[in-house]
């Protein structure tokens, strides 16, 4: 088979961290070539450069036998590359057909009604051919809006978006994460489909039996380099797993071992294991993106309502209904997204770190004067956040600044209990060694920690005891002393290794 | 330096520049009787624009204070006539506090966009002010109440008085108490606000009490200097206490913004006002005057964000978009 797509020495670096850091990959005419790695290996960033989102820093890209213009979203659909997207980009008011051709409709002849009717005709092509079904009989209904469609529906209409447009090389990214069993087999089999009419497929999931049993060929990364490519034939999973996890441990995780205390925080799922973090320890929480980790601690901060969840604080019964009640009890988050969760950019660190403090610091009924920059300072100063004043926006820090001023802002309430959903997300190498200094601080001091990390060898690393969820149940509790990366990652899969 | 300097005070510099202009074109406009008299123009507008400066900072914008203030002032005065000044006064002043509270709870426990919200109790507001009075003006021409608008402490008129002690009040909670805080914190991030353990519910329904408060407070001032409440006034007064907001730099986006500007905001409207008459400029040319003056104020500022964000881009110093401080590494 001729090769499709050209890669060679791919590197993109995000501020010192490297997302891929030479990557070479070929795709073949009709293959359907998989990746597979951990979260953070750089397979999405490799999509994102391929379907123009992003631009490399470094590499070449040939695309049918020319260079592919980088960085342009317009130059990668032109050239015939489309990436189908886990959040979709179909407008939910018009219909598929409408859809289908969006942008593109006068490449369709005729005009009016002859040409509405072209489109239709068409688009049930199209979507028959994708289902394997006679035109229409059965399958999606052209003329629906998309907003009446199920999900896997939707799929089909931004395949068949994808098709109409002659595209050679379809990039799919999780394509099956809220898809059923059934729904993923008939995906495969559209897959299939779309290699028979001679179109490739990059594919990426987390799921690997899936991945073996519809891609030609595999290939792992693994922070961002390459490991290996293997026929799936010759794949197996064993070989997978070891692959993607396998990295030498270049970091340092400087850990010291937590001694736990009286029981903080429990709680207790209506199926599956309860889970419960204590006084000086720090409780690992893994799983694969989407396993409803985040959901879990939320629920438990009292961020959004989960049903079938209740909870207990320092042994009495908790209703977690807002954060400010939670708050008050001792427990403190640091949400997933700094950004958009944890910070007010505008504000300064002081009034940042002030925030859940300003009714603790009054004189009177009124706030003290000064009070928010007394109360920062010295944190600023034992967390060496980096700022040319107190009131310096919090906009104008970096990333690791920028977390430390969000876990500044419990420290300075003296929340017992520290929920860290992602903590190193996102900063460099310095600022993790850094964070990873104040977890031991933390239960230095008898507090406990509840850490959520998808940097697999550092929340088994950082972490007294671990917890794996999937699929929205916490399925194991491990000693984090000797757990294996392996053996997380087959609790997270729920594939015997 | 000399940038940042022109969007901190560059309404201030407007405001100083056009009076120059207005004070060269007119030999009448730079009295001080002329001047007294524009601060007593401008009060009205000034206390409004104080609360809409709040509602606005939290991300919101409260549409209905015109018809508040119309239902102030008559609720005011239905009562004065019957129970006396004071039970009169304080009757239109909850009236417009309820009327806040109502614009509250819908945003913050219905979730219905403050502009629906609002736009919708302007109406019913409207229309309430009109059912209570019948559609007839209520005239009262004596009473301590017309102290409000008629009385002077020295040569200040009460009115300006009002003002400075509502911009006064204003900018102090915005600037000392805590829920001055957490009104910024709203509007620049709802969601890490109620993360930190804020009450999104209390400081949405806290600022829209204030603004419909503080509207009732215009309204009754209106009604004393008029010696009359209608059921018609204040149609668009809203529009002209957003202009004020907007022309003294507050974002509609919520999160930022002053007293301090609103007050130069609300003199710089008051002043074309007072100018355009004093010249005679026909009312039709002054709307199409106003509205260029604010369009082309918010885009002064635009031009001046934009040269300040570009040079970040070429390597300048401090303001630099969140993004970018995400990708540079921390040193150390």
């Amino acid at each position: 088979m001729e090769s499709l797509l050209n890669v060679r020495d791919l590197v993109k670096r995000y501020g010192g961290v490297h997302a891929l850091a030479g990557v070479d990959l070929d795709v073949r005419s009709g293959e359907v070539h998989a990746i597979v790695g951990e979260n953070g290996a750089g397979k999405s960033t490799f999509l994102k450069i391929l379907s123009g989102a992003v631009r490399p820093d470094a590499g070449e890209l040939r695309f049918a036998g020319a260079p592919l213009p980088l960085g342009s979203p317009r130059a990668s659909e032109a050239c015939g590359i489309v990436a189908i997207y886990q959040e979709f980009t179909l407008i939910p008011a018009l219909t598929a057909t409408q859809n289908i051709f969006l942008g593109h409709e006068h490449s369709i002849p005729g005009r009016g009604a002859a040409r509405r009717g072209a489109m239709r005709t068409r688009a049930a092509r199209l979507l028959a051919d994708l289902l394997g079904t006679a035109a229409g009989s059965g399958g999606v209904d052209p003329e629906r809006p998309v907003r009446d469609l199920s999900v896997p529906e939707r799929q089909m209409v931004e395949i068949a978006r994808a098709l109409s447009r002659e595209s050679r090389l379809i990039l799919m990214d999780e394509p099956t994460a809220t898809l059923t069993a059934q729904e993923t087999a008939r995906l495969h089999d559209t897959v299939r489909r779309l290699r028979a009419r001679g179109v490739s497929v990059i594919y990426i999931s987390h799921r690997l039996e899936e991945v073996l049993n519809v891609a030609d060929r595999v290939t792992i990364l693994r922070d961002g380099r390459r490991v290996e490519t293997v026929a799936s034939g010759e794949a197996t999973l064993d070989r997978l797993i070891r692959g993607m996890v396998g990295r030498s441990i270049t970091e340092h995780y400087p850990k010291e071992a937590g001694r736990a205390g009286e029981t903080l925080l429990e709680i207790h799922p209506a199926d599956g294991l309860a889970v419960r973090v204590c006084a000086g320890e720090v409780v690992g929480l893994a799983g694969l993106v989407g396993s409803g980790r985040t959901e879990l601690v939320r629920a438990a901060f009292g961020a959004d309502r989960r049903p079938g969840l209740t909870f207990a604080w320092c042994g009495r019964p908790m209703r977690p209904v807002a954060p400010r009640e939670v708050i008050r009890l001792g427990i403190g988050m640091v949400p997933e997204d700094r950004q958009r969760q944890g910070l007010v950019p505008g504000l300064g660190v002081d009034v940042n770190i002030a925030l859940p403090n300003l009714d603790r610091l009054l004189a009177g009924w009124l706030p003290a004067r000064g009070g928010p920059r007394r109360l920062a300072e010295p944190l600023i100063r034992d967390l060496r956040i980096r700022v040319t004043d107190p009131s310096q926006p919090v906009r104008n820090l970096s990333g690791g600044n920028q977390q430390k001023v969000v876990l500044a802002k419990w420290l300075a309430r003296r929340s017992r209990l520290l929920i860290l959903d992602e903590p190193t997300r996102g900063i460099d190498v310095g600022a993790k060694q850094e964070m990873y200094r104040l977890m031991n601080e933390l239960i230095r001091d008898g507090k406990g920690v509840l850490l959520i990390s998808s940097d697999l060898p550092e929340v088994i690393a950082m972490s007294d005891r671990l917890y794996v969820m999937r699929r929205h149940r916490v399925v194991a509790e491990l000693d984090a002393r000797n757990a294996s990366p392996e053996a997380v990652m087959v609790h997270a899969t729920g594939l015997r290794g | 330096m000399s940038r940042r300097l022109l969007r901190d005070y560059g309404s201030l510099l407007g405001l100083l520049i056009i009076g120059a202009v207005l004070g060269l074109l007119s030999d009448r406009f730079l009295t001080t009787s002329n001047l007294i008299n524009v601060a007593r123009q401008v009060s009205i507008n000034a206390i409004v624009a104080a609360g809409m400066t709040i509602v606005i900072i939290t991300g919101g914008i409260d549409l209905s204070v015109g018809s508040t203030i119309a239902l102030a002032g008559c609720a005011a005065l239905l009562v004065a006539r019957l129970l006396g000044d004071v039970v009169g006064m304080t009757v239109g002043i909850l009236a417009a506090a309820g009327v806040g509270l109502l614009n509250g709870a819908l945003v913050a426990w219905g979730r219905v966009p403050p502009f629906i919200t609002t736009l919708a109790t302007m109406t019913v507001v409207r229309g309430a002010a009109l059912v209570l009075t019948n559609g007839e003006p209520i005239v009262k021409t004596e009473g301590p109440y017309l102290w409000l608008g008629q009385a002077s402490v020295g040569p200040i008129p009460v009115p300006i008085l009002l003002m400075i002690a509502t911009l006064f009040g204003a900018h102090w909670f915005l600037s000392r108490t805590r829920w001055g805080t957490y009104v910024y914190a709203v509007g620049g991030n709802a969601e890490a606000a109620r993360l930190s353990g804020i009450s999104l519910a209390g400081i949405q329904i806290l600022v829209y009490v204030l603004g419909g408060a503080l509207a009732g407070l215009a309204g009754l001032v209106l009604a004393a200097r008029l010696s009359s409440a209608q059921p018609n006034t204040g149609v668009g007064f809203e529009l002209d206490a957003i202009a004020a907001v907007v022309l003294g730099g507050t974002s509609l986006m919520g999160g930022e913004g002053t007293i301090w500007g609103t007050t130069v905001g609300a003199f710089i409207i008051g002043i074309l006002n007072n100018g355009f008459n004093l010249m005679n400029v026909s009312p039709f040319y002054q709307l199409i005057a106003k509205g260029a003056v604010i369009v082309l104020a918010v885009l002064v500022d635009q031009l001046l964000k934009a040269g300040a964000a570009s040079g970040v881009a070429r390597g300048g110093p401090a303001v630099a978009p969140a993004e970018r401080a995400e990708e540079r590494s921390l040193p150390g």
